[in-house]
């Protein structure tokens, strides 16, 4: 990994360059509007040339810029290209790529679009086109937002077919033999006659040659790889402990550094005094950076230990310092002048509230919670006088040297980042914070490279965790149906909060305080979702599914709440109320794989519930199963159906929708961050637990493939698990939780 | 000091109160053994000392008595221990990072029980957090290598 970093970008600016014997081909020219409709979301008429496939003597490299935290996306990426390229996945050698603009997200650009206006009106077009751009100026090679397959299907593919026809043109060339008597496989084009040469052979020859842009992309019928089982690239590897992630990485001559900041986040410290850590063996020196001191060793556990042993004077944390406070101030903010969208408003609510004989209200919360990827967050940075280099896993590469080029007063292009393995993200390595704090290091110790490691402690505790957020409902029934639903939701902004620490503003409205909820494929007669952006409170940051990971509960409890008062079946009035076909098909698989036949509630102890969130495009219904028993909730079973347009790899497929139903179901049932002055109560696994394999039920999954996009699934699995685990407890046991976790209310087995 | 990793003897000069985890990740180089929390709750530590699972953050390396296997001393790739085998076959990790620790623990549990029930399962690997999820392919995959083992 990270050879490419001798390539600088400029040569990937033209179609097809000669490198040091091998040839690297661009997907396609980015140009007008009108002249590639794959490109429509891109069209502002700049040209630039995306490069994802390397040849030269020594193999073959496809580029997968979206980072791999483990969710297998080197994998998808490699056998996307490698799908229209005809080589072999075993054959190939993967690379992360330099940051680059070239690598830009337009699907995570559309995604943001999505936030801000209703789909597919033209506002919405627009509004893609504007963010696309502004994406791809400020070279945002960001992986998230389940983006990295909607970005890639086409894009990826296209690079593999241009590759491939300009390797059959070279070929060509050299033989005489006429273009469509050539064929490739396993990454050799073969002649009539049997004999075949090399792609490494032609590389030379290819590099001389303009890749054609309109090539026409194999049909479903055609392919090899996707949708077919495939092995991971890096399966052996993490199966036998030789896969190194970024904690494992070392370079020479490097030290250890932990870090120890004011446990009340983002507050100042005052004075510290060091010296019973500096007499420690193997402690080096302490030193003062933002908020903190961080400890160099020649060992990471010395270095925790030596943190340990400094003594603090600390200042209090810049947000309120009680939990009370912050639910206060949600509670504060339903009102017109904290409001910030209104994108669904059908019928009229109000006349049809003041007709009920009566209203159905509630109030949801949902907390703080930690991503607490298994691996703790590290970087390595050595600033030299006029370079730097970093090496660690993270999904804003570009963002990493923009950050690392101003705290060594170099240009970002001087930075080199290594794109490292992920033991985990969920949204974690979204934020740059420990290269940042590794840099302010090294920037102290020039020319030593500085490995920081974040102790468990450190990393759950100045984690940005999860938005808090709370929603209120009102409706009515009328005869046995859902007649009125309204939903107002209130948490601050994760959006601002985020990218505030870039130093960028994002215009409008934040769409992610109403995701997984005002666009939800139902018909309701009277229907308003409205967002409310309450202050700021504690540092926030996108957690798996980001808005979705609390308004799919908000929205699909408020809805039980009002089918179970009009007496109806929770899956049969969802279906009934439902205006979307590939949202219906969704519910209907899940009843017909669970075999539903109602919520049970049968007095021996078993419920089901169920939900249904659209979040990322994806339309995820699950049915959850549970008993009630002495010991506890015990969740027995899950079925889960999603609409993806295309399954590209049915194992990484399964895997990851386990995964996402996993994850929400255990931080539903027993997580949460709080603060007590100011300090985070959660720092270890002790008290922020998520599921074992104890609890861990069986899960059955499948992927429906009727949409006309192709989708991610790395989140929307984790939506509609903790409103589909609550309607089940309410059936089993009568109890209706509206607060996460719900280990608060009741007992898990 | 001298410890026995994986067949070899080695000597290290460390203060006795230093982690096994420590010793073998940072003095050893040895880092297929993982650091998840420090305070045995996730078991992305796991190593066996004379066979039997151990949480090596929690071990004091003055404490250590027996010789030490790692994830490395398990299988190799060219080597594949039958649980790694099946872990591959069932393509189990996502992220990965649990996945030594969860292989050492059910190494652990087969070598003692080769035949285990779905509750001896949750009793020797509960102690082993996955946060990507992969529980429901660790179970399939220990029933498989179980299978192998049975049989070889
Ligand atoms: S690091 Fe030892 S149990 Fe977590
Ligand atoms: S595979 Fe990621 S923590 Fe288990």
């Amino acid at each position: 990994m990270g050879r490419l970093k001798t390539i600088t970008r400029r040569s990937f600016l033209i179609g097809s360059v000669a490198i040091a014997g091998g040839v690297a081909f661009g997907a396609y020219v980015v140009a007008t509007p009108h002249a590639n409709p794959l490109l429509e979301a891109a069209g502002d008429g700049e040209a630039a040339i995306t490069p994802y496939v390397l040849i030269n003597a020594s193999g073959i490299t496809l580029i997968t810029p979206r980072a791999d935290k483990g969710q297998g996306a080197y994998s998808v990426q490699a056998a996307l290209i490698a799908e229209e390229l005809d080589v072999e996945l075993d054959q190939i050698n993967i690379d992360p790529g330099p940051p680059s603009p070239a690598y830009w997200n337009t699907a995570l650009a559309d995604e943001a679009a999505a936030f801000i206006v209703p789909s597919g009106g033209v506002a919405e077009r627009t509004a893609h086109g504007v963010l696309s751009a502004v994406m791809k100026t400020i070279g945002m090679q960001i992986t998230g937002g389940s983006t990295t397959v909607p970005d890639g299907f086409i894009k990826l593919r296209q690079a593999g077919a241009a590759a491939r026809e300009t390797l059959k043109m070279a070929a060509a060339r050299e033989t005489g033999i006429a273009m469509a008597e050539l064929r490739t496989e396993a990454g050799r084009v073969i002649l009539p006659d049997g004999s075949s040469l090399s792609y490494m052979e032609l590389a030379p020859a290819a590099a001389r040659i303009t890749p054609p842009q309109d090539i026409a992309l194999r049909g479903p019928s055609e392919w090899r790889l996707i949708g077919k089982p495939m092995r991971r690239i890096d399966i052996v590897a993490k199966s036998t402990g030789t896969q190194s992630y970024g904690i494992d990485h070392a370079v020479d001559g490097m030290v250890h550094a932990a870090i120890v900041l004011n446990p009340a986040q983002g507050g100042p410290m005052n004075g510290f005094d060091a010296s019973e850590a500096l007499a420690m063996r193997g402690v080096k020196d302490v030193l003062q950076i933002t908020g903190g001191v961080a400890v160099i060793a020649d060992n990471t556990w010395r270095a925790f230990q030596a943190g340990q042993a400094v003594r603090f004077d600390w200042g209090p944390a810049p947000f309120p310092a009680t939990m009370d406070q912050h639910w206060d101030t949600l509670s504060g903010s339903f009102t017109g002048e904290f409001e910030d969208s209104r994108q669904r408003d059908d019928g009229d609510v109000d006349i049809s509230f003041a007709e009920a004989p009566g209203l159905v209200s509630a109030e949801y919360r949902a907390p703080y919670l930690a991503h607490a990827p298994l691996e703790p967050l590290s970087a390595i940075v050595r600033i030299d006088t006029d370079a730097a280099e970093v090496w660690t896993g993270t999904q804003v590469p570009r963002f990493v040297q923009t950050n690392v080029g101003k705290i060594a007063g170099i240009d970002p292009d001087q930075v080199t980042v290594h794109a490292l393995y992920m033991g985990g993200s969920f949204g974690h390595r979204l934020e740059d914070e420990v290269v940042k704090q590794a840099a302010e290091i090294a920037v102290k110790l020039k020319g030593t490279p500085v490995k920081l490691t974040y102790s468990r402690e450190q990393d759950m505790t100045h984690d940005f965790p999860r938005q808090i957020a709370m929603a209120r409902m009102r409706g009515v029934v009328r005869n046995g149906q859902v007649e009125s639903y309204e939903l107002g939701i209130a948490m601050p902004s994760v959006v601002m909060s985020q990218m505030g620490r870039q130093g960028m503003s994002v215009p409008g409205a934040d769409s992610q305080i109403v995701a997984g909820a005002w666009d939800q494929p139902f018909a309701i007669p009277h229907h308003r979702v409205t967002g409310y952006r309450a202050l700021q409170l504690a540092p926030i940051s996108s957690w798996r599914s980001v808005g979705a990971s609390t308004n799919g509960f908000f929205y699909n409890a408020g809805l039980d709440e009002l089918i179970y008062e009009a007496g109806a079946d929770p899956l049969a009035e969802r279906i009934r109320l439902c205006n979307d076909d590939n949202a219906r098909k969704v519910l209907e698989a899940v009843g017909e794989m669970s075999g539903w036949d109602g919520a049970l509630g049968d007095g021996r102890g078993r419920g089901r519930g169920v939900a249904l969130t659209q979040s990322f495009g994806v339309h995820c219904a699950e049915v959850v199963e549970v008993t009630s028993t002495e010991a506890g909730i015990r969740i027995d079973k899950v079925w889960v159906a999603a609409e993806v347009g295309t399954v590209i790899d049915p194992v990484n497929f399964d895997n990851l929708v386990k995964g996402g139903v996993i994850f929400g179901l255990g931080h539903a049932m027993n997580c949460e961050i709080t603060y007590t002055d100011g300090i985070a109560d959660q720092s270890n696994f002790d008290a922020f637990e998520g599921m074992r394999m104890h609890q861990c039920p069986a899960i059955e999954v499948r992927g429906l493939e009727n949409g006309a996009r192709v989708l991610g699934i790395g989140e929307p699995p984790v939506p509609p698990a903790a409103p589909a685990l609550a309607g089940a407890i309410f059936a089993a046991t009568g109890i209706r939780l509206r607060e996460m976790p719900f280990s608060k209310f009741v007992d898990f087995a | 000091m001298r410890l026995t990793v994986n067949g070899t003897s080695r000597e290290v000069d460390v203060e006795p109160d230093m982690p096994l985890l420590w010793v073998l990740r940072d003095e050893l180089g040895i880092t297929g053994v993982k650091y998840g929390c420090g305070i045995a709750q996730c078991g992305a530590c796991t190593v066996h000392v004379d066979g039997i699972p151990v949480r090596s953050c929690q071990l004091a390396v003055g404490d250590l008595e027996g010789a030490v296997t790692t994830i490395e001393g398990l299988g190799t790739p060219g080597s594949l221990h039958a649980v790694q085998a099946a872990w591959i076959e069932h393509q189990v990790a996502q992220c990965g990072y649990c996945q030594s620790g969860q292989i050492m623990s059910a190494a652990a549990l087969l070598a003692e029980n080769s035949n285990p029930s779905d509750a001896d399962i949750d009793d020797a690997m509960s102690g082993n957090l996955c946060r990507c999820g992969t529980y429901p392919r660790i179970r399939e995959a220990i029933k498989a290598a179980a299978l192998t083992l049975r049989s070889a």
